[in-house]
């Protein structure tokens, strides 16, 4: 059978590009990054593609807020296409910097007559923070983190604080099973989250389960010996990371 | 039409601005400033309605979930938002200095298809009701920094925010005729040309011999070649130097002592020599594996950052990515490391010299500039260090370093006559003017008002997508050599490339951010994120096209001719017109004289006394809250350490975040071999023992490494030498010894130099509350990097403790090295002696700790620096989560019986002394006997285990016994980790 394509949307600013390639290849993938220029100038080139990630960086420099020149070009560009895109099938994917350019476009949380239902306001500590972090996989629909329980992800962002809108839309999104990810506690039992989220939320995927956008950096765990402990240990020595099981899963639900 | 679109938060809870600001405030004002609040300001001028400006603001400027936003035209009233907060302090960039977040703004109306003529971004707090005075001294302290940006208290009144004026040609010749040594040292203080009376008198005869005057614009092309910043004079010249060894002469120091040891290194590798390109390029090159090469290059950006920290760090970041960018055919940056040298955060107000930023916000300051530029360049800043000194208070240094990743092959550059002169990149503005040769002038109480024009801003995503258009016009081989347009701007970079060829250059073809610049200062602007490329024709089409692929502007503006003429042209008149072979050769050379003695030695006093059991806890606590020991983490986690996936050991390592000796990346995605990265610094020792200042600090750098798993015998080393004054014979003696100590270390060590830099006349001057002149001169400091390599990073070495009952080995010699240690800093000695390197059982540890690592003898690893043996074990507790006991009396020791050195004092000495190239190594029990053979040759024995609970304080300790059989210290694991996580930095 044909390897799944996967299409890395890069911007100006975008500098998660290689790895996220590189990781759907591992995966089994095909994985080609395209630029945000060249994308705009013809969406049928996502006809081509089975998965369609946003991978890290600061888009545009995220100088105004994170990610949202880059939106702007999907909603003004692609909007009509992705959403195609995601209906026919296709995955979804936004990974710290997309995470953030996802939720301010039609793809993920979001109220046709009020707009976005959340934001990914700046962390407490008002700084840029890079640590490993504890996750907690709670059930959904979501096929990217299919199997998967607890684990360990580098974050690294100053923007990843979850708000949403009200209460009332945090409970909602909460029954529906949309909170797929939540950071959790650390070994030492205090707890991992590392920017103030609501409900430790690291991750939220659509009703479909087809489109997630997460925090944390899962193509930066593809080899046990990236952990912090696990560096020169004899028992991780080629054995692969856990952040690689989000690829996997993704490139066998698109096979 | 100008508008204002103000936009803050509308819960006060998300507004993290007003916090940091409250609290900053209430330190400086004692005063409840809890109540403010801040606003993100555009500044919008053009001919745009009010509805533009709403789809403007509702479109690109606020988050819709957590703020909303208020309009104005520069004509109506400003209204507070807030209820309760009357007085506005607005801060905004000065006209011309770079507005990232104003440019990116742009960029997204374009989108939306409004394109306003300007904009501007600023940001305002609102205050309760205050005095004018008293807001603004606020705004100043915290918000803004003199060199960049104006404030402004109360209603902001604008007329027009486009500016920019025409600027007319005109050439303007300087006469240097009729001078007097005084005279040409008047005029080139009064030009900022940092040139000598000699070098001005050679300028002189130059053009005597053309019969005409120099053009300004010639004169600056000269003082920027000639800067101490872009040739090195000082450390190029000649020296009649008289040390410790006796007389000596070099006709060129450089040359002679770092330079000459590289060559004698490659000479003796003979067929086996592993560098590519070094001294030659903008880094140094040598070989990584079968198909790469790797570079180096460590900068300094001390005086721009001591004026503005946070704008000067982040382009001396800048500037150093883009010399790996423009080494060879361009090579791909995939590691930062930074190294800042500060004065004691502590230091009380009192004791600040006039104009001196204090050192918390000095440091504050250059890390958010290495944050907010690293991580938006996407490479990992992985190594580092920060030293605490007061030395450091009036010239604090910040050092920026990028690694980098090449093709074979490409590190050799061909520019050929024909080839166009390409600019490419950001645009040129009034920016960063007289850098070169400001970096070459004292600093002094002034210069903040002086020197504005010299500092920079940067902004990353112009250099992030200069880097992506120019990997890709490699990879397409579209340019024949390339260079960063660094110091001196356009002049160095254009000249340097074209220093044998010859170029014409027409300036008015230069993009500029704004209308108005002279010829002279588009030529020397020093305007940040710009290359020069040397494009054949052929290749041009396809360059633009890439260009504009990647969202680059790049501009033919010259061609290189072949006829060793360097021609510069505004509107097709000349405008300067200079001889290369004169630019590039035609300097004075001069012999200076160096002389250096060393002081005579102290006896060794121990003050502390084992009065009270557990005589050794207090002083392990406290030597781990040592500024130079404490964990760094404050800072460390502000950097993005893994971005490009290929990190493997970071600077926090093991479940306790414990210290890192080296740092390790992948060199490609996907392969195993690795790149290993460590610094080292003795700058403690640099007043009494330059020598070995320096000799320690390479060994301390190389150990760093090997104790990552770095291979011995395959370490590049880069050398950063920052000086006092260096124009007393006795400050440059003291160079002269340092340099003497890079030859020797690194020809014993087969460990070549592959490129370095050099920062001299870091001294601050100003005038007391008597008016009298102080001076404060920073340490004579050599900071050493260096660069290993390392087959497979499945096998990396690091401190975490393993596991519980491991053997724990000390390799290495102790004496009673206590001068320059952080013991002696802390009060707990005086005198004893200097740290002396051994170079040769130095290499010999070196290569049994590599053999043994390959081997899989080693579990954890880590290298004794400062704070010495027993601060190192605590360290490794820390990073493991487990304890140790240890036994001082084995520690390998050559401490003479006349000391009288027993009992406590002794175990002092064994516990803190810095002698250097000793490691704690833990192996297994079954590991033992192999271990041991590997090390057969080298001083080492065997004084502990590892262990977990310690049933008599109910947790795991650190448990230092002394040489009597008594315990001497029995700390535990938390308290230890407590004491070295208490520095608050960053």
């Amino acid at each position: 059978m044909l390897s799944p394509r996967a299409l890395i949307l890069r911007a100006p600013g975008t500098n998660c590009d290689h790895e996220t390639a590189f990781a759907f290849e591992r995966a089994g993938a095909i994985a080609r990054r395209v630029h945000i220029q060249a994308l705009a100038e013809r969406p049928a080139t996502l006809d081509e593609y089975q998965i369609f990630c946003i991978p890290g960086g600061f888009s545009y420099g995220d100088d105004i807020a994170s990610g949202r020149i880059l939106a702007l070009q999907l909603r003004t560009f692609l909007s009509d296409a992705l959403e195609r895109f995601r209906d026919r099938g296709g995955l979804i994917l936004g990974i710290c910097n997309g995470f953030q350019v996802l939720l301010q476009t039609s793809l993920l949380l979001h109220d046709p007559q009020t707009g976005p239902q959340a934001t990914l306001a700046a962390n407490t500590s008002g700084r840029f923070v890079d640590r490993w972090v504890t996750l907690d996989v709670r059930p959904s629909r979501c096929v990217f983190l299919e199997g998967l329980g607890r684990l360990e992800l580098p974050v690294a962002h100053a923007e990843g604080r979850f708000r949403t809108r009200s209460a009332e839309t945090l409970a909602a999104l909460e029954a529906s099973g949309q909170l797929a990810l939540r950071y959790g506690l650390n070994a030492d039992g205090g707890p991992s989250n590392p920017n103030g989220s609501e409900a430790n939320v690291a991750g939220v995927c659509d009703t479909t389960g087809r489109v997630l956008g997460l925090m944390p950096h899962p193509e930066r765990f593809l080899d046990a010996i990236q952990h912090p402990a696990l560096a020169g240990t004899t028992e991780a020595r080629g054995r692969n990371g856990v952040g690689l099981a989000l690829f996997t899963n993704a490139v066998r639900a698109v096979s | 039409m100008l508008w204002e679109v103000d936009v803050w938060f509308k819960d006060r809870g998300d507004d993290h601005g007003a916090r940091s600001f409250s609290s900053a405030a209430a330190a400086i004002d004692p005063a409840d400033w809890s109540a403010a609040r801040t606003v993100r300001g555009w500044l919008i001028e053009g001919d745009l309605s009010h509805d533009d400006i709403v789809r403007l603001a509702e479109g690109v400027l606020i988050d819709p979930v957590s703020q909303t936003y208020a309009i104005r035209s520069m004509a109506d009233a400003q209204d507070s938002p807030f209820v309760g907060l009357a007085t506005a302090v607005h801060v905004l960039p000065k006209p011309g200095v770079t507005d990232p977040a104003a440019e990116t703004a742009r960029q997204a109306f374009r989108l939306l298809g409004l394109t306003p003529q300007a904009v501007r971004s600023l940001s305002t707090v609102w205050l309760p009701e205050v005095a004018g005075d008293r807001a603004e001294r606020l705004a100043w302290r915290i918000l803004a920094s003199d060199a960049i940006h104006e404030v402004v208290v109360g209603r902001l009144m604008l007329d027009s925010i486009a500016g920019g004026r025409h600027w007319t040609f005109s050439q303007t010749s300087v006469s240097l005729e009729g001078l007097t040594d005084d005279g040409l040292a008047q005029l080139s203080r009064e030009r900022c040309l940092a040139l000598s009376p000699a070098e001005l008198t050679a300028v002189r005869d130059h053009f005597r011999t053309l019969g005409r005057d120099p053009w300004e614009i010639e004169l600056e092309t000269i003082a920027q070649t000639w800067s101490e910043h872009c040739c090195h004079k000082t450390l190029t010249s000649g020296v009649d130097h008289v040390g410790p060894d006796g007389p000596a002469h070099f006709d060129n120091l450089l040359k002679e002592t770092v330079f000459a040891a590289t060559q004698t290194v490659r000479a003796n590798l003979g067929a086996a020599d592993w560098c590519v390109s070094v001294f030659r390029d903008n880094s140094g090159v040598v070989r990584f594996d079968g198909d790469h090469d790797i570079c180096v290059k460590v900068e300094t950006h001390n005086h721009p950052s001591a004026i503005e920290p946070y704008g000067g760090a982040a382009t001396g970041l800048g500037g150093v990515i883009r010399d790996v960018l423009g080494t060879g055919k361009a090579a791909k940056p995939i590691a930062n490391l930074d190294v800042f040298c500060v004065g004691p955060p502590d230091t009380p107000a009192a004791d600040l010299p006039p104009g001196v930023i204090e050192p918390r916000r000095l440091l504050s300051g250059v890390v958010a500039g290495v944050r907010d530029y690293g991580n938006r360049m996407g490479i990992p800043t992985i190594a580092g260090a920060v030293a605490f000194e007061p030395g450091y208070l009036g010239n604090p240094l910040v050092f920026c370093g990028t690694v980098g990743i090449m093709p074979r092959n490409a590190a050799e550059t061909s520019p050929q006559a024909g080839d166009l002169v390409v600019v490419a990149g950001g645009r040129t503005g009034r920016d960063g003017i007289h850098g070169a040769t400001f970096s070459s002038i004292e600093l002094s109480s002034d210069s903040e008002s002086e020197s504005g024009g010299s500092v920079q801003i940067g902004h990353a995503i112009n250099e992030k997508t200069l880097t992506d258009f120019v990997l890709e016009a490699a990879r397409q081989r579209l340019f024949t050599a390339i260079t960063d347009c660094g110091a001196g701007g356009l002049s160095s970079a254009v000249g340097e490339m074209g220093a044998t060829l010859g170029a014409e250059v027409d300036l008015d073809q230069v993009p500029l951010k704004y209308d108005g610049l002279s010829a002279t200062e588009v030529w020397i602007s020093e305007a940040q994120e710009r290359m020069v490329l040397s494009v054949p024709p052929s290749c041009w089409e396809k360059l633009a096209a890439v260009a504009a692929e990647e969202q680059v502007e790049a501009t033919a503006i010259g061609r290189f001719t072949g006829d060793g003429r360097l021609v510069l042209r505004w509107q097709g008149t000349t405008a300067g017109e200079l001889d290369c072979h004169f630019l590039h050769e035609g300097r004075p050379r001069t012999t200076l004289i160096g002389r250096w003695q060393t002081p005579p030695a102290q006896p060794l006093v121990v003050h502390h006394t084992d009065d009270h059991s557990n005589p050794l806890a207090q002083p392990l606590v406290d030597l781990l809250a040592l500024p130079d020991v404490a964990s760094k983490e404050g800072i460390i986690r502000q950097y993005d350490h893994e971005v490009q996936g290929c990190s493997v050991v970071k600077p926090l390592t093991g479940r306790g975040d414990g210290p890192a000796d080296g740092t390790v990346v992948r060199g490609v995605l996907g392969r195993d071999r690795g790149v290993v990265l460590g610094v080292g610094l003795r700058h403690r020792l640099g007043r009494v023992a330059p020598y070995q200042m320096a000799a320690g600090g390479i060994l301390e750098a190389i150990a760093n490494v090997v104790a990552t798993g770095a291979d011995p015998s395959q370490i590049a080393l880069l050398d950063n030498f920052c000086w006092g004054d260096t124009r007393s014979e006795e400050g440059l003696g003291s160079l002269v010894e340092a340099c003497r100590a890079c030859q020797d270390v690194a020809v014993a060590l087969s460990a070549p130099f592959v490129s370095g830099k050099d920062s001299l006349n870091n001294v601050f001057a100003w005038k007391d509350d008597a008016g009298q002149p102080q001076e404060l001169s920073i340490p004579p400091t050599l900071l050493a990097t260096a660069l290993g390599q390392i087959d497979d990073v499945n096998q990396v070495l690091s401190p975490a403790f393993r596991a519980a009952g491991d053997r724990l080995y000390v390799v290495g010699l102790t004496r009673p090295d206590m001068v320059g240690s952080q013991a002696e800093l802390l009060g707990l000695t005086t005198g004893g002696s200097v740290p002396q390197v051994d170079t040769k059982l130095a290499g010999k540890i070196f290569h049994a700790i590599h053999a043994a690592a390959k081997a899989g003898l080693i579990r954890a690893c880590h290298d004794l620096s400062d704070g010495g043996l027993m601060t190192a074990l605590a360290e490794m507790a820390i990073a493991g989560g487990l304890g140790c006991r240890f036994a001082l009396e084995q520690v390998p020791a050559e401490i003479e019986a006349s000391l009288g050195l027993t009992g406590f004092a002794r175990d002092l000495v064994l516990a803190t002394a810095e002698s250097p190239v000793r490691f704690v190594c833990e192996v297994a029990e079954a590991d033992a006997a192999a271990f041991e053979a590997t090390m057969a040759g080298v001083p080492h024995a065997w004084c502990g285990e590892t262990c977990d609970l310690d049933p008599r304080v109910g947790q795991a300790s650190v448990t230092i016994i002394g040489v009597d059989g008594q315990q001497r210290a029995g700390v535990p694991l938390a308290a230890a980790a407590a004491a070295w996580r208490s520095l608050q930095c960053g």
